[in-house]
């Protein structure tokens, strides 16, 4: 493995909370293309991860370093954002009050500043990019309904439609079937697959099953650091992850 | 931009409404059954400037979820702008006829104009500090506010703490503002008599306009890309954190712009009263104008306009009718607008016509979706 | 009696032979029966000085005019009745009115009756008598006091009077023409140890003085200032902890509605407004019902208030607030709408104005603490505030409510599923809080005008208190209440009441926008959630 074919990078992040560790010297390496898994119990660490990667959270020490050498602990949410990382939160977050089509064109990657927002006015070329991905997240016949109106499952899809908007180098999903039916889970699968082709994605998700569905290496974390990493086989077959799963 | 039905019908009432009383007050006698008593050219006015200042309330609070409790600071900073421009007005027509101080600075033995006071004379001056003045106040003190996170309730009761700091700050006479009794006895406005019927008259339609220019600012604010991320701030603030917005470069931007609304606002409505005194300053002032705003309907900008109207018009029957009952009125409002009435009046229209309750959106953003 | 047993317990006290002295006192009766002014002044002056068991009724009689000299020269006093007696000796005499004539005084004969009244107060009974006395003659700064004072300060036990009489003669001594150098260098050095302004004010006055005198008087002028200064900080931080203890009085309950709570009660104020007027109604009853126990009324209309105003609380929160948890901003209007409701109503029920609340008589007055004036009042508020903060944290932590409390603060639902009745757990902390601040109105009651719009004064203040201090967070509050008490406090008298706190207030604002969560954050997942 190359320098130069790594994505993110993860050294010895340390996050505390009134003393309990919400991460424990953690470091990952992400290879650019690739799609990791990761899975762990509650409190794991999981959603901590994401918001240290995301710079919602600061990490007490350790670095995170995106690209080639840009450090993400000293820039803020938007500008990480900027810098081509896109996260899906647990709970499906849209803009309710705004109708599907809205959502997208927020989305769409773009000049954010508010004296280019207060002119801006819709070109074709960002109408077309939104019917790709309404193409894309399968929304296409959802495109006047209202955020708020739609079911669960079509929220988390347009979510990551939104996220696809943004054009990303990096997509972070946290727990992107939990309360979906079988044949969505099934199509969630199949529409990471397809973003995958172009982007880095790291999934954490509960759902065994659907981890397996994805067929791509998984990290193991447990009490903030990694426990165990590898293909769903490898790991599952892991005797400390089937001690932390299974207890002893 | 085009127009529909309510936006139309919203100016039309305004303007209409306006010009009908300012021509029965002047073009009829006033033995006349039509003939409108000056009085209520001058009510009519003030509850239009009293709507700017809800329109501003509602543009940060409905539409940026910042509930403001210190607005009236604005409006009243407005207000005290024009004020001195009044009483530079005043001339040597004051009680001891200095031609350059106001009267209160000749009683309280001062020699000179003080510095801040230099150029009020001067009518474009004025004006720009009308709008200037709340406009920087707010640019100072939501830039700190917001680029620290300063939400919710937290942001509400330091408004609060702005404009009880503000009232305490002018009710001092060495401000230099006239203390406890404010600016009042003025005398004219562009050589115009400010009690002159005519002037109030012309006054009440220019307030008309301002308010209608205001309407139709907010409503393309709102209505432009800008405006959906506003809302988009308002509901789900960390998302658009996450997808590269700066929400607080957002806030500020809309409440620097409603500061300023809201001084003019307060511009127009001192010469139609005659009189402003810290007493604008204070906070309940504030917090009525957020109750015009969710009595009308919260994140609608017709229903600013008419629940400043309407809480306005029953004010003033209350208070001459049944005095002691107003306070248990107006509390009683508060509780049951909150309770019972989330969207306010607009929310009851909207049911009744059968439409999607949907003041969130503001405007049929369905049909640009599909076109 | 027991006056003329004192004084003849001073006599024997007295140095001077009793013959001597009597001797002496006849004379002085004599000078004072003669004609002339002269006779009659110098006469008052010897019997001051003479220990006469009678100088001091036989002076006052003069300055009454009820004494009166007969052709021989003797001296009687007409009685109230309108009868005689011998000044001398107090026994009845049959003397005829015609017979006699009054004795008649000028203002020189007027300045000796002062100055003779003074100092026989040296040597009253009562000792506080006499330490006013000291202080007299140490404010008249008059040498002619200095004989009486040396003799009542050589019969003087009272250690504290006798500090006082020190002090008064080397105030004395220091204006004495006679006296050397050294007297006046050690007299400057006993004033220095009293070092108050009294004794500022008359060092400065002491000029045309000997280099080695002046230099003294300069450097214990500075020493004085010094302390003083010192004093005068020691004074801020105690009104500063009065203010910070009526602060955290009111913010208490805000404490636990808003901090533990997370509501948003902007009826708060009125909850204190009420405890105010529960102590009117208290005291007007007590005063018609049971006067005997009048003194002791706000031991009755402390937990009433607490009642009262809690079970407004409880009726609020059920009424109103749980409609509208997890809405802050509804919450604050609603809560507004309800200010002015009750305010209205308790201005229907007692008029708007002021009402005459009386502070007991064993709460008001002052002492004296080194250079600092302590306030009954305010010290019993501070005390107050303390028990309040102790009952409450003793409540949140050892009893069954109390944990209940924070079991549902921390986790409504787990708390719900151990079987806790979370609505009533809700109500009963609202009106925990609502009831602490009935209490505060009862200590402000004494302090502040008791009218509608009590509250509304201190409702923006309790709000900064715990938004300073870290929501959630008694010390926090505490601490918060306290700081800004004293840096109110301080601020005064650089810049004006007013103007000390709206620079208090700019100050909290930048603070909170620096540190939006308080002194205190807690923190956690549980914050961002």
């Amino acid at each position: 493995m190359s320098e130069a074919d790594t994505l993110l990078y993860l050294d010895g992040v340390t996050v505390t909370f009134d003393g309990f560790r919400a991460l424990n010297a953690l470091s990952l390496v992400l290879e650019a293309g690739e799609m990791r898994a990761v899975i762990g119990p509650n409190g794991a660490g999981k959603t901590t991860m994401m918001d240290v990667i995301t710079g919602k959270t600061r990490p007490d020490s350790g670095k995170v370093v995106f690209g080639s050498a840009t450090d993400l602990t000293r820039l803020d949410e938007p500008a990480i954002a900027a810098l081509g990382i896109g996260r899906k939160f647990q709970k499906p977050t849209v803009f309710e009050p705004h109708t599907v089509w809205d959502n997208l064109l927020l989305a769409l990657a773009g000049d954010r500043r508010p004296r280019f927002s207060l002119w801006a006015r819709e070109t074709g070329e960002e109408r077309s990019r939104i019917e790709a991905i309404l193409e894309t997240v399968r929304l296409t016949d959802q495109r006047g309904r209202l955020g708020g109106d739609l079911s669960h499952g079509q929220k988390q899809w347009l979510e990551i439609g939104m996220l696809l908007a943004q054009e990303p180098q990096l997509l972070l999903v946290d727990e992107p079937v939990a309360g979906m039916t079988d044949a969505e889970t099934e199509q969630t699968a199949e529409l990471l697959r397809e973003i995958n082709k172009t982007r880095s994605v790291v999934v954490v998700e509960h759902d065994m099953a659907f981890v397996r569905a994805l067929g791509v290496k998984v990290t193991v974390l447990h009490e903030g650091s990694v426990l165990s990493e590898g293909s769903i086989d490898h790991v599952s077959e892991d005797p400390k992850v089937v001690e932390v799963y299974l207890g002893r | 931009m085009t127009l529909d039905r309510s936006t139309v019908l919203t100016l039309l009432a305004v303007l209409g409404g306006a010009s009908i009383l300012a021509i029965l007050n002047q073009a009829t006698a006033s033995g006349s059954a039509l003939h409108v008593p000056t009085y209520v050219i001058a009510l009519a006015g003030k509850y239009l400037c009293f709507a700017m200042l809800a329109l501003a309330v509602d543009l940060v609070w409905g539409f940026g979820g910042i509930l403001s409790l210190g607005h009236a600071a604005f409006f009243a900073l407005g207000g005290y702008a024009m004020g001195m421009y009044l009483m530079r007005q005043i001339g040597t027509r004051g009680v001891y006829g200095n031609p350059m101080l106001p009267d209160f600075m000749v009683f309280l033995g001062w020699k000179e104009l003080p510095w801040y006071w230099f150029g009020f004379e001067w009518f474009p001056f004025a004006m720009l500090m009308v709008v200037l003045v709340p406009a920087v106040l707010a640019l100072v003190f939501g830039w700190l506010a917001f680029r620290s996170r300063v939400t919710g309730v937290y942001l509400s009761i330091i408004t609060q703490a702005l404009t009880y700091a503000l009232l305490l700050a002018f009710f001092r006479n060495d401000m230099g503002f006239g203390g406890n009794n404010g600016l009042t006895d003025f005398k004219d406005i562009l050589g115009f008599s400010v009690q002159a019927d005519s002037t109030r008259s012309a006054l009440l339609v220019i307030s008309a306009l301002f308010l209608c220019a205001q309407f139709l600012m907010a409503r393309f604010v709102i209505r432009s890309r800008f405006g959906k991320v506003l809302i988009a701030v308002r509901d789900t603030e960390t998302r658009t954190r996450f997808l590269g917005y700066r929400p607080e470069a957002y806030k500020l931007v809309v409440w620097v712009l409603s500061a300023a609304m809201a001084g003019i606002g307060g511009a127009l409505y001192v010469p139609q009263v005659g009189i402003i005194n810290p007493g604008e300053f204070s906070p309940g002032n504030s917090i009525e104008a957020v109750i015009w705003v969710a009595v009308g309907g919260r994140g609608t900008l017709v229903g600013a306009i008419l629940g400043a109207v309407l809480v306005n018009f029953g004010k003033t029957w209350f208070t001459g009718a049944l005095p002691e009952l107003w306070l248990y009125a107006l509390g009683a409002l508060f509780i049951f607008v909150t309770l019972f009435m989330p969207k306010g009046v607009m929310g009851l229209f909207a049911k009744r016509m059968g439409k999607r309750e949907s003041s969130a959106a503001p405007g049929p953003a369905t049909g640009r979706a599909v076109g | 009696m027991s006056r003329i047993l004192a004084a003849v317990l001073l006599i024997v006290l007295a140095l001077a032979p009793v013959s001597a002295r009597a001797q002496q006192a006849d004379e002085a009766l004599a000078a004072m029966g003669a004609p002339g002014f002269d006779s009659l002044r110098r006469g008052v002056e010897q019997l001051a000085l003479s220990g006469h068991p009678r100088a001091a009724a036989i002076i006052g009689a003069l300055q009454n005019g009820r004494l009166f000299a007969r052709a021989d020269r003797a001296l009687f006093i007409k009685t109230d009745a309108d009868d005689f007696v011998e000044a001398a000796t107090g026994a009845p005499s049959d003397v005829q009115a015609g017979a006699v004539k009054p004795v008649r005084l000028n203002n020189s004969v007027r300045g000796a009756i002062d100055a003779a009244l003074g100092s026989l107060r040296l040597f009253a009974p009562d000792a506080a008598t006499r330490a006013l006395a000291a202080e007299a003659v140490f404010k008249s700064r008059d040498p002619a006091a200095l004989p009486a004072l040396e003799r009542a300060l050589a019969g003087e036990k009272d250690s504290a009077v006798k500090r006082r009489m020190e002090q008064a003669r080397a105030a004395a001594l220091l204006f004495s023409a006679e006296a050397n150098d050294a007297d006046r260098i050690a007299a400057i050095a006993e004033l220095r140890t009293r070092g108050d302004m009294d004794v500022r004010g008359l060092l400065a006055t002491l000029t045309a003085q000997s280099p080695a005198v002046a230099d003294a008087i300069g450097s214990a002028i500075v020493a004085i200032d010094r302390s003083l200064q010192l004093w005068s900080v020691a004074q801020s931080v105690f009104y500063g902890l009065s203010l910070g203890s009526v602060l955290l009085l009111a913010a208490a309950g805000l404490a636990i509605t808003f901090g533990v709570m997370g509501v948003i009660n902007m009826a708060h104020g009125e909850m204190v407004m009420i405890g105010a007027y529960v102590t009117f109604v208290v005291q007007q009853f007590m005063k018609v019902h049971t006067p005997g126990l009048y003194q002791a009324n706000l031991l009755f209309a402390i937990p009433l208030a607490f009642l009262v105003a809690g079970a407004i609380g409880v009726a609020i929160e059920r009424s109103l607030i749980r409609w509208l948890y997890g809405r802050p901003l509804e919450t604050l209007l609603a809560t507004w709408g309800l200010s002015l409701v009750l305010q209205q109503a308790v201005r229907s029920l007692f008029g708007a104005n002021n009402r005459d609340v009386d502070t007991p008589s064993w709460m008001s007055g002052s002492s004296d603490l080194g250079g600092i004036v302590l306030t009954w009042n305010r010290v019993y508020i501070i005390v107050f505030a303390v028990l309040v903060l102790a009952a409450l944290m003793a409540v949140l932590r050892f009893t069954s409510l109390g944990l209940r409390m924070r079991a549902v603060t921390q986790n409504r639902r787990m708390a719900a599923a151990m079987g806790i009745r979370t609505p009533w757990i809700d109500a009963l902390t609202f009106g925990l809080g609502s009831g602490v601040a009935g209490m505060a109105g009862v200590a402000l009651s004494q302090i502040d005008n008791v009218s509608p719009n009590l509250g509304q004064s201190y409702i923006i203040d309790s709000f900064m208190v715990v938004v300073f201090g870290g929501v959630g967070n008694l010390w926090g509050t505490t601490l918060g209440a306290l700081t800004l008490g004293i840096v109110n406090k301080f601020l005064e008298p650089v810049a004006g009441a007013v103007l000390g706190k709206i620079v208090v207030l700019v100050l909290l604002i930048m603070f909170i926008q620096r540190r939006p969560r308080g002194m205190f954050p807690l923190k956690g997942r549980a914050v961002e959630a």
